[in-house]
């Protein structure tokens, strides 16, 4: 990043009187446009709706004496983050070697970090147990980050490539933990709500459509036409199709496919939904992804002696899905942010709580803070998972592929 | 056994038995599975009474249309209904298409502007719009912001062109000639041209929405022509906007008009989500017929139908487009 | 020509489509599917009723989390005569655009979703439903503003109306707005919640839907006071539980379950003396509309498939008629909504339970 001198500042906004001109109103505008929204969120906004039903927008109707099941696996996943953090920054860069324990953006993160989980929970004024409990975790976040940053190396090459596996597992570990069995008490998917249902779902579909794309795309490409039209054809109608008929279907129409109670129940239904509407566009971004492999790659592995899925899974996927990477997240970014259709087919996901606490007469008229704040929130899960997608797909290009 | 007797190699290594066999058995799950299928269909909806008909489509709808281009009133049938939802959605989207090119073009060449400010700008826009999902920024538009226009004596006025809480209002010729522009009857706005608020967050939500992405298209096609291009043109003379429009742009073309389609093709599908701001596109009255009728298989084959064929036509465009646009070999 | 093969995908799609269609109009009627609904709810151990779910008095999730109100407690009645537990039910919240489907396709054993009773909603050619007894007779009505000067219907020519999609009112306010001959703009919307708060930040000049809807959700306004219901009443509104028609015994069983609610305040059975009724009852072998009804002889519970005792596990459980239509929405609710029609018929009122025999 260049730094900010007043020569530089000069140079971009004023080269030239046109410029000059423009950057003067652009300033004036912005500055005016950021007066009133400071102005508004500070004097006129009513926060209290967003205070006052945190819990709903979080976890929706899930039972309170439940919930340190939720704290347990919020813990898991920080440590879980804070541990892929501290590995993926302690792998090598191709353009770079590694500098320093802490690189000037991860000071950033973590002092931005460490800002938010003191401010947020005291500001959406929790009660003191809940906010130690945040405390808590940002430290715990730290901790991993540094541990994995200060000792990952030693792991070893064969624990750093398990390391993946950690978060598949971790999601059979939470739906016991939000689902209950194993001698929990379980707790029903209609008092699922908030986030939490959006990430169930979404992380549900983010699992089970990437095996599947990938399927798709090896069979549109494949070279048996009863494979290739299949793909074809599947890929196809999913993509032809706005992913709200196809909600509308699954409720509807499901119940009518299946025989009498088979039928999953609607959370799970739109779940799988989601999981076959995402895997046709995951399918069209790995095939791109095989189509930029080299064909003799393929040529050379089955000469080598490799059978067709060794090859495929040895040699030609692992290119492909490098290659495929942004793209795949892309994907994933946009099925999060898909689940708000969930609220059209009155599920209570976190748009659809919205929707439903701003019916409360208490907080009738309260559109803009619910609304604005869901896109804060919105925007930090789509920028983090980008974000790491861009420091992912950074470590794992090896020079050779590097473009 | 054929691959015992040639011996080697095995007949689950055989090249031209393998492939067979696969296909074979794919076919067999997939022509079992949608039997199955099928068959729960017809028998759970022979309980239900509700084997496949469409002659609901041709009885009265007995249900009014906000706005409609086609005139549609409670005794029309329900297939002029669905039309009329069709000819809604055709609207938004082909107006849709005019605007989020017309932003995103915009949005996209301004982040090579020379202006640091603008090229931020444009950076910090894409990055914002396409991290916030569509259906929230529809209703924001909606509920926070033409809701809360001004109505009647107080909105916004400007020469010829009202905006308050019941729409947008432009001027146009009414009764053969005559200029009008509008005007306050009974505190009512009136005026030749109307845009109704729910048209209006549809529209601009798709609009900010789309362009986003086609920012990103402009962006990457003009990335790709190289900078020697450029310096290429100016060498040669050219001024800055005659080398834009005889070499870079046709150029630009080739790689964005693929990306074009897509964009294209997913704001036809997202207009779907109109439901969520009170505009009465297809999906709308497909989901009101719906629960008129309880007739849910013809419904949303009806709908799937639709959008597949307005998929179509707009891949038909826009590969047309693509071919004009290639280089052509001479 | 390589446009048609980079669409041949495409074109592929729209015919196999269009194959799948053929086959599935060509199939033939086969033998009706007998669903034993109530062996499965039991062996679920829940009821699953699909509610509306952000209607005050009639179904809503408080704060804590729990619902309540008079669809609810319809739920819960059943729940209890069928189950045993007024707390075995599993609620979903259904906006009305998706209520029937969501009935007809298994996902909720029945409706209390304040549900208009109609001819093509009953009918076996239209949306099939099986109705179960009224349990609130109401009225379309208009809510405006009070400072909008608007006296009548016909006021509203020409003029924007909120109203909920799906609904029997938005058909309603179609007649009424075609016999007037006045044009107007519906605009529609699918919850009840966009629909109100569309009405309140101005959009429409005036809402319609079930008068005891206006006035639930007027209580809840900021201003109460300043909107008011038109003295109009555009319809016939039987607000009333549903059941689909594939399992007759099942909607018996929801029958005759609500009316067991109505036939107790008739003879005076309250959530409070039950109990002592039933000792009574199981006392006196001379009481024999007492002892039939509280399942003390007879088998009126084993015949529509529910456990001898029902009724009175359905009156511990949530009360009475009368009781359920107070706590609710009547004088021990916000809404203070007058019994009106919705009396005992001999109290002039519609509530007529057959008798139990």
């Amino acid at each position: 990043m260049p730094r900010v001198t007043p020569t530089s500042l000069r140079k971009e906004l004023f080269a030239n009187p046109l410029d000059g001109l423009v950057s003067v109103l652009l300033i004036t505008g912005l500055a005016a446009v950021g007066y009133r929204l400071l102005h508004w969120a500070l004097t006129q906004a009513q926060w209290a709706v967003i205070q006052a039903n945190s819990t709903l927008f979080a976890v929706g109707r899930y039972p309170i004496e439940q919930q340190w099941r939720l704290w347990l696996l919020v813990a898991l996943l920080v440590a879980a983050t804070g541990l892929s953090w501290g590995v993926l920054r302690g792998l090598p860069l191709r353009d770079r070697p590694i500098t320093a324990l802490w690189p000037r953006n991860d000071r950033i993160g973590a002092i931005v970090l460490v800002a938010l989980g003191s401010w947020a929970p005291a500001a959406l004024g929790l009660t003191l147990s809940i906010q130690v409990r945040w405390w808590g975790l940002t430290g715990l976040l730290l901790l991993m980050r540094w541990l994995a940053g200060r000792y990952g190396s030693r792991l070893g090459k064969a624990a750093t490539r398990a390391l993946p596996l950690v978060w598949p597992l971790l999601y059979l570990v939470g739906m016991v933990l939000i689902g209950g069995g194993l001698g929990l008490v379980p707790v029903g998917t209609n008092e699922w709500g908030g986030l939490l249902l959006t990430l169930v779902e979404a992380s549900f579909a983010i699992l089970l459509s990437a095996p599947l794309g990938v399927l798709l795309a090896l069979g549109r490409r494949s070279s048996l036409p009863l494979l290739r039209w299949g793909s074809v054809l599947y890929i196809e109608f999913i993509r032809g199709a706005p992913l709200i008929t196809l909600l509308f279907l699954g409720q509807n129409i499901l119940g009518f496919l299946l025989p009498g109670g088979l039928a999953p129940d609607r959370i799970w239904r739109a779940a799988w939904i989601l999981t076959f509407f995402s895997a046709a566009y995951l399918a069209e971004a790995v095939r791109s992804g095989l189509a930029a492999v080299p064909r003799g790659q393929l040529e050379a592995a089955r000469s080598l002696g490799l059978s067709l899925p060794q090859a495929l899974a040895q040699v030609v996927l692992p290119q492909a899905l490098r290659i495929a990477l942004p793209a795949t997240v892309g994907q994933f970014i946009s099925l999060l942010q898909d689940t708000t259709l969930l609220s059209l087919i009155g599920l209570l996901d976190l748009l659809g709580t919205a929707r439903s606490v701003m019916a409360n007469p208490l907080f009738l008229g309260k559109s803009a803070e619910v609304y604005l704040t869901l896109a804060v929130l919105f925007w930090c899960c789509c920028a983090a998972l980008g974000l790491g997608s861009r420091a992912l797909e950074r470590r794992l290009n090896p020079p050779s592929l590097g473009r | 056994m054929a691959g015992r007797l040639s011996a080697s190699p095995p007949w689950w290594q055989n090249r031209r038995l393998v492939p067979w066999l696969v296909q074979a058995a794919v076919g067999l799950v997939l022509v079992v599975v949608i039997a199955f299928l099928l068959g729960n269909l017809v028998r759970n909806l022979s309980a239900a009474g509700l084997l496949l008909s469409w002659r609901w489509l041709g009885q009265p709808a007995s249900f009014d249309i906000a706005e409609s281009l086609l005139p549609f009133s409670a005794s029309d049938p329900y297939w002029r209904g669905l039309l009329a939802g069709l000819v809604n959605t055709l609207r938004v989207v082909g107006l849709g298409f005019v605007g989020s090119t017309l932003l995103g073009t915009l949005v996209g060449s301004a982040s090579f502007s020379s202006n640091g400010l603008v090229k931020r700008l444009a950076r910090i826009y894409v990055e914002v719009i396409r991290n916030i999902p569509l259906l929230l920024q529809l209703v924001f538009w909606y509920f926070v912001v033409f809701l809360a226009l001004p109505n009647g004596a107080a909105a916004i006025q400007l020469p010829g062109i009202v905006l308050a809480k019941s729409g947008l209002f432009l001027p146009g010729f009414e009764g053969g000639l005559h200029w009008t522009g509008p005007s306050l009857v009974d505190g009512v706005w009136q005026a030749p041209l109307r845009f109704t608020p729910e048209f209006g967050a549809l529209l601009t939500g798709l609009v900010v929405y789309t362009a986003a992405f086609i920012a990103e298209v402009v962006r990457g096609g003009i990335a790709a022509v190289p900078k020697g291009q450029w310096e290429a043109a100016t060498s040669l003379g050219l001024g800055p906007l005659l080398s834009l429009r005889r070499i870079i742009i046709p150029q630009a073309l080739r790689v964005i008009v693929p990306g074009l389609n897509t964009q294209y093709i997913s704001l036809a599908k997202n207009s779907s989500l109109a439901v969520a701001c009170g505009y009465t596109d297809l999906y709308s009255v497909a989901e009101t017929s719906l629960n008129q009728t309880g007739r849910a298989i013809e419904v949303i084959v009806i709908l799937l139908a639709a959008y597949l064929a307005i998929d179509l036509v707009i891949s038909l465009v826009m590969n047309g487009l693509n071919r004009l646009v290639q280089i052509k070999e001479r | 020509m390589p446009v048609l093969r980079k669409l041949l995908p495409k074109v592929s799609l729209a015919s196999t489509l269009g194959l799948a269609l053929l086959l599935v109009s060509c199939a033939s009627e086969s033998g009706g599917l007998q669903s034993q609904k109530i062996d499965l709810i039991k062996g679920r151990g829940k009821l699953i009723c699909g509610v509306d779910g952000k209607l005050p008095g009639f179904s809503f999730v408080g704060s804590d989390g729990a619902y309540s109100g008079l669809d609810v407690d319809v739920c819960k009645a059943v729940a209890a005569s069928l189950l045993g537990d007024p707390a075995k039910v599993d609620y979903r919240d259904l906006n009305s655009s998706e209520r029937f489907a969501a009935l007809a396709s298994g996902e909720v054993d029945m409706l209390s979703r304040n549900t208009t009773a109609t001819l093509t909603r009953d009918a076996a050619g239209g949306n099939a439903l099986s109705f179960a007894p009224t349990t609130f007779y109401d009225g379309q009505g208009v809510m405006v503003a009070a400072s909008s000067g608007v006296k009548s219907l016909k006021d509203l020519a020409g003029k924007p109306i909120c109203v909920e999609s799906g609904t029997t009112t938005e058909l309603n306010l179609a007649d009424r707005m075609r016999e007037l001959k006045a044009t107007y703009t519906p605009l529609k919307f699918q919850t009840g919640d966009q629909t109100y708060a569309a009405y309140l930040q101005g959009r429409c000049l005036a809402v319609t839907s079930d008068r005891s809807q206006l006035a639930a959700k007027r209580t809840s306004f900021p201003d109460p006071s300043a909107h008011l219901l038109l003295g109009e009443v555009l319809s016939k509104e039987p607000l009333t539980p549903a059941t689909t028609n594939a399992d007759p015994v099942w909607s018996d069983a929801v029958r005759w379950s609500v009316y067991a609610l109505m036939q107790a305040e008739e003879l005076g059975i309250t959530k409070a003396n039950v109990a002592a009724k039933l000792a009574q009852a199981k006392a006196n072998p001379n009481q024999a509309d007492l002892r039939r009804f509280l399942g003390v002889e007879g088998d009126f519970g084993k015949t529509l498939g529910l456990p001898a005792d029902f009724v009175v596990k359905e009156i511990a459980a949530v009360g009475n008629y009368g009781e359920v239509f107070d706590r609710n929405v009547g004088p021990g609710s916000k809404l203070k909504l007058d019994r009106g029609l919705n009396r005992q018929w001999s109290q002039g009122g519609l509530i007529y339970s057959p008798p139990f025999r």
